[in-house]
């Protein structure tokens, strides 16, 4: 069984005032069919650039300089712009963004821009002009029903800033569904949200993954939301995957460095405010060797001379560091 | 002083605004020293009359036989020092008046704002001519009309600054100390404020300009034989499309002057104002 | 929204009050003896006297402004020294002709200027996107006589493709009024060749008026589309797949009219002193050349009551700008 989304390799930089700056150096990824994987990162990791880079929706100045994003068998990076517009967005890879507010456009009905997705990427039904448009209205109405928006059918009428924010994230979720992709992505969605709505969200996301037989790739900073929701981690830094493999797996064993250091920041587990100390490197500048080696309380001489290769750890993971090879 | 000028250094479009300011206050101020033929302010030469553009006359004769080219130049200083002056009057009359409003409140202010709303009520043109007209139409009367009707833009606003500093934490501490009203609006509000009005200015000079040349067309400005570049065009009109340069080479001192100050005021806007985040 | 409307009316009216009390002022005040100026220069002091008495000059100064209230109330607004007609006559018959120029402008201005800055906002930091901005910056420098004397020079002398003035030619013969605007007119009369010639003759007018305001809106359309592109929806709109031209011309442009939407407004200010000046140039018989003749004639009643006309009209497009706003952006309606 082949994966839904299997990314190998992937090198993007972006060209800025002060030179290139490499942002994603080696990303590696893989959803299985039917599970949820989370990424996790610090802010500035490169997530929202991995994200756009599946979808095609790069900034003019980014260019993507090697590896393959393979999405059922297909390479997404060969498709044209056409292609992912009119056959992959929406109606096979469905998304939800990271801030409900600043994601809708606030001037239109929220209804407007719904139907506007499922006029050009909802599956085909046979119907046409008006039918079709009733068809949607009732299939949306259906699934706000489902995210328990309150007022499902008034609902479509009404402008983003008239929900809250647990609403409109609901109703983002809607959207993501409304076309029936076999994968969604899902950008941070519960950051901008509070604990109790978080928690709200997940549970549903996580019933709607079963119910509708849907792959999910979760973009997190947060290990307490993997840990609640995912089957599958994915660990990055500084624009490189250092571990992967399921979830229970590495949270009971982490290898490593970083997914342990990280993990014993988590305010669960941490008993002092440190942090990691030292920063990320810059995408300006990378260092020759192992990215984390300046920060690691492991590092020896060999880990600042070349880039560790991938290594498998005992948990089952796949990691990328010396002591796992 | 030295941030602000690398900021504006940066911005193309500002510094040849700049570029231009200082040429024509240059061909303002050394006019007389610069043309070919400063006696054509006034003298006439009927036998080499309306004589396409050579080299002897690069923007060739008007209808009297004077240099255009010289009497362009010579226009310069007119038109600039009518804005100048129309300029710095409504900052007179409309900077202490912002002020006043802006910190004293109650009906002194509103009065004063409800007076620059009525001003505002019409268009800059018509106010000036029916102004101008009802005086007796010359170039005193049309710089003091235009002045009389460009004041309000700079209350309105030294207004809005002054409201929004009479009420910041610093001028409370000032109070706190014991300073007096005057010191606090003009040692310590005014600076501030200035800014604003500083690229309000820079605009109002290249309108100024504009509609000066306007007055002049319709014979409310200057009177001849002054060489004003919109009395020129007038001139001008009788005699197309024969002598084509007569009509054109004023028209075009007059953009690209105003686009000069344009440009620079632009360029001003966007350092003072970095907060609405100008599109460049 | 008829509250919003209302609100928006009662706030203009103070202005409008001080409008009043200026040209009255104005009229009354500043010459030493109106009767005097309005009498001529060689008029008998019992011409002078009968006209003091006829215009109830010899009242105390609030009792003729309250009079003067009324009479503009009814739309009396005086007589015109040089046509000898009631003013009000005068402007009636000569506001189709401002009318047409005027929305024939703004039409030009607005449907043009609207996509090139869209494209302009599109196409940032190309030679498209540069042209434009060089385009609009020129566009509010040039001043209009003279870029409508270089278009009489070129289109019109030159080329003989337009006609030089005027709002017909002189050999054809105007269509009966029954709406006031000759296009019109002469289209309710079936005569399409007077309409082709009224059509001709209004090329250039327009395109001069319309210069600065083109280059506004083409400005401020860029500037809302190069902000409106930096939104997360935008970014939204792309990653679920929205058409790129609908995307644009729908979706990016709604949220990005609001400031050409003030623009717009602020642009009649232009027209109306443009339109005096265009008008002046092209022998258009409408309210703008009618205020020349006033200024160069000395015609006080006219010059006053055109001033207190454009001081409506210009609440009246401030209260249609507020709408228009309120429309675009549901949000401020709610706000009111």
């Amino acid at each position: 069984m082949i994966p839904v989304l299997s990314v190998r390799g992937l090198k993007v930089s972006i060209r800025t005032d002060e030179g290139r700056a490499e942002i994603l150096d080696d990303i590696g990824l893989t959803l299985e069919r039917g599970r949820i994987l989370g990424v996790v990162g610090e802010s500035g990791c490169g997530k929202s650039t991995l994200i756009r880079s599946i979808m095609g929706i790069l900034p003019r100045a980014a260019t993507v300089d090697g590896g393959e994003v393979w999405f059922e068998g297909e390479n997404l990076l060969a498709f044209s712009e056409a292609e992912l517009n009119d056959g992959v967005r929406s109606s096979r890879i469905g998304f939800i963004p990271q801030d409900p507010l600043l994601a809708l456009n606030p001037v239109f009905k929220v209804g407007t821009q719904m139907l506007e997705i499922m006029r050009w990427h909802a599956p085909p039904d046979g119907l046409r002009g008006a039918a079709r448009q009733r068809a949607h209205v009732g299939r949306l109405v259906g699934l706000l029903k489902r995210m328990q928006v309150p007022d499902p059918e008034t609902a479509l009428e009404r402008y983003p800033h008239q929900f809250s924010g647990g609403q409109r994230q609901r109703l983002l979720i809607a959207a993501a569904l409304a076309c029936a992709p076999g994968l969604v992505i899902a950008d941070e969605p519960t950051t901008a949200l509070d604990v109790t709505t978080q928690h709200q969200i997940l549970l549903l996301l996580r019933e709607l993954v079963a119910e509708f037989g849907i792959s999910l790739l979760f973009v997190t900073h947060d290990f307490g939301v993997v840990a609640e929701l995912c089957d599958d981690l994915c660990v990055i830094y500084a624009g490189q995957t250092v571990e992967a493999g399921p979830v229970q797996a590495i949270l009971d064993a982490p290898s490593h460095p970083y997914t342990r250091a990280l993990l014993a920041c988590h305010p669960d587990r941490a008993t002092t405010f440190l942090g990691i100390p030292g920063s990320v490197p810059s995408p300006l500048a990378r260092p020759p060797g192992c990215l984390f080696a300046p920060r690691c309380g492991d590092a020896r001489a060999l880990c600042l001379a070349a880039r560790p290769p991938q290594g498998q750890a005992r948990s089952g993971a796949e990691v990328r560091c010396v002591q796992f090879t | 002083m030295s941030p602000i000028f690398r900021k504006l250094a940066r911005d193309l479009p500002a510094m040849l605004g700049l570029a231009i300011v200082v040429f024509v206050l240059l061909i303002a101020i050394f006019g007389p020293l610069l043309a070919p033929y400063p006696e054509d302010a006034a003298a006439s030469h009927l036998a080499r009359r309306l004589k396409p553009p050579s080299a002897a006359f690069p923007f060739g004769t008007d209808n009297l036989g004077r240099d255009i080219f010289s009497r362009v130049i010579l226009g310069a200083r007119g038109a600039l020092s009518i804005a100048l002056t129309v300029v710095s009057t409504a900052m007179l009359i409309g900077v202490p008046l912002g002020l006043i409003a802006g910190y004293r409140g109650g009906w002194l202010s509103e009065g004063i704002m409800r007076v620059t709303d009525v001003v505002l009520a019409i268009p800059q043109l018509i106010l000036a001519l029916a102004l101008a007209q009802l005086m007796s139409p010359s170039l005193e009367s049309a710089m003091l009309a235009l002045s009389l009707t460009y004041w309000p833009y700079f209350t309105r606003i030294v207004y809005a600054e002054t409201r929004r500093l009479s009420s910041s934490l610093f001028v409370d501490a000032l109070r706190g100390i014991g300073a007096g009203s005057g010191r606090i609006v003009f040692l310590h509000i005014l600076p501030n404020a200035l800014s604003p009005v500083i690229v309000r200015a820079t605009i109002g000079l290249g309108f100024t300009i504009l509609v000066a040349a306007v007055l002049g067309f319709l014979g409310m400005g200057a009177t001849p034989p002054a060489p004003d570049w919109g009395l020129a065009i007038a001139e001008s009109r009788t005699y197309l499309p024969r002598a084509w340069w007569y009509a054109t080479f004023p028209g075009l001192a007059i953009l690209i002057t105003v686009m000069g100050f344009n440009l620079l005021g632009d360029g001003l806007r966007d350092i003072v104002d970095p907060r609405i985040r100008r599109s460049r | 929204m008829l509250r919003f409307v209302l609100r928006r009316c009662m706030l203009v009216l103070p202005s409008l009050f001080g409008l009043l009390v200026v040209t009255f002022l104005l009229i009354r005040v500043v010459p030493s003896d109106p009767a005097m100026a309005m009498a001529g220069d060689a008029a008998t002091p019992e011409q002078i006297e009968r006209l003091r008495q006829q215009y109830g000059l010899d009242r105390p100064i609030w009792e003729q402004f309250v009079s003067y209230v009324g009479k503009v109330a009814t739309l009396d607004l005086g007589e015109s020294a040089f046509s000898r007609r009631a003013v009000a006559v005068d402007i009636a018959q000569r506001l189709p002709a401002t009318l047409t120029l005027t929305f024939c402008a703004l039409a030009i201005s607005v449907f043009v200027g609207v996509p090139l800055g869209v494209v302009a906002g599109l196409s940032h930091n190309t030679w498209p996107d540069y042209l434009l901005r060089v385009f609009s910056v020129m566009g509010i420098a040039v001043a209009a006589f003279w870029f409508a004397i270089m278009l009489q020079l070129f289109f019109s002398m030159e080329l003989g493709w337009l006609p030089l003035r005027g709002e017909l030619s002189a050999t054809i013969q105007r269509p009966p009024r029954i709406t006031g605007f000759v296009v019109a007119d002469a289209a309710i009369a079936g005569r399409f060749d007077v309409v082709a010639d009224a059509l001709r003759h209004l090329v250039l007018p327009a395109l001069t008026l319309s210069l600065g305001g083109l280059a506004t809106i083409v400005r401020f359309t860029r500037a809302g589309v190069l902000d409106t592109l930096q939104q997360d929806f935008v970014f939204y709109e792309r990653a679920m797949g929205y058409r790129r031209r609908r995307l644009v011309w729908i979706y990016v442009l709604r949220n990005s009219v609001t400031a050409t939407v003030t623009q717009i407004g602020l642009l009649f200010g232009g027209l109306i002193a443009g339109g005096v000046v265009v008008e002046a140039i092209f022998d258009w018989p409408g309210i703008g050349s009618y205020t020349v003749q006033a200024i160069l004639t000395g015609d006080r009643q006219v010059m006053l009551a055109v001033t207190l006309l454009i001081g409506v009209v210009y609440a009246g497009v401030n209260i249609l700008t507020d709408l228009a706003h309120g429309l675009l952006d549901p949000r401020l309606m709610e706000r009111g």
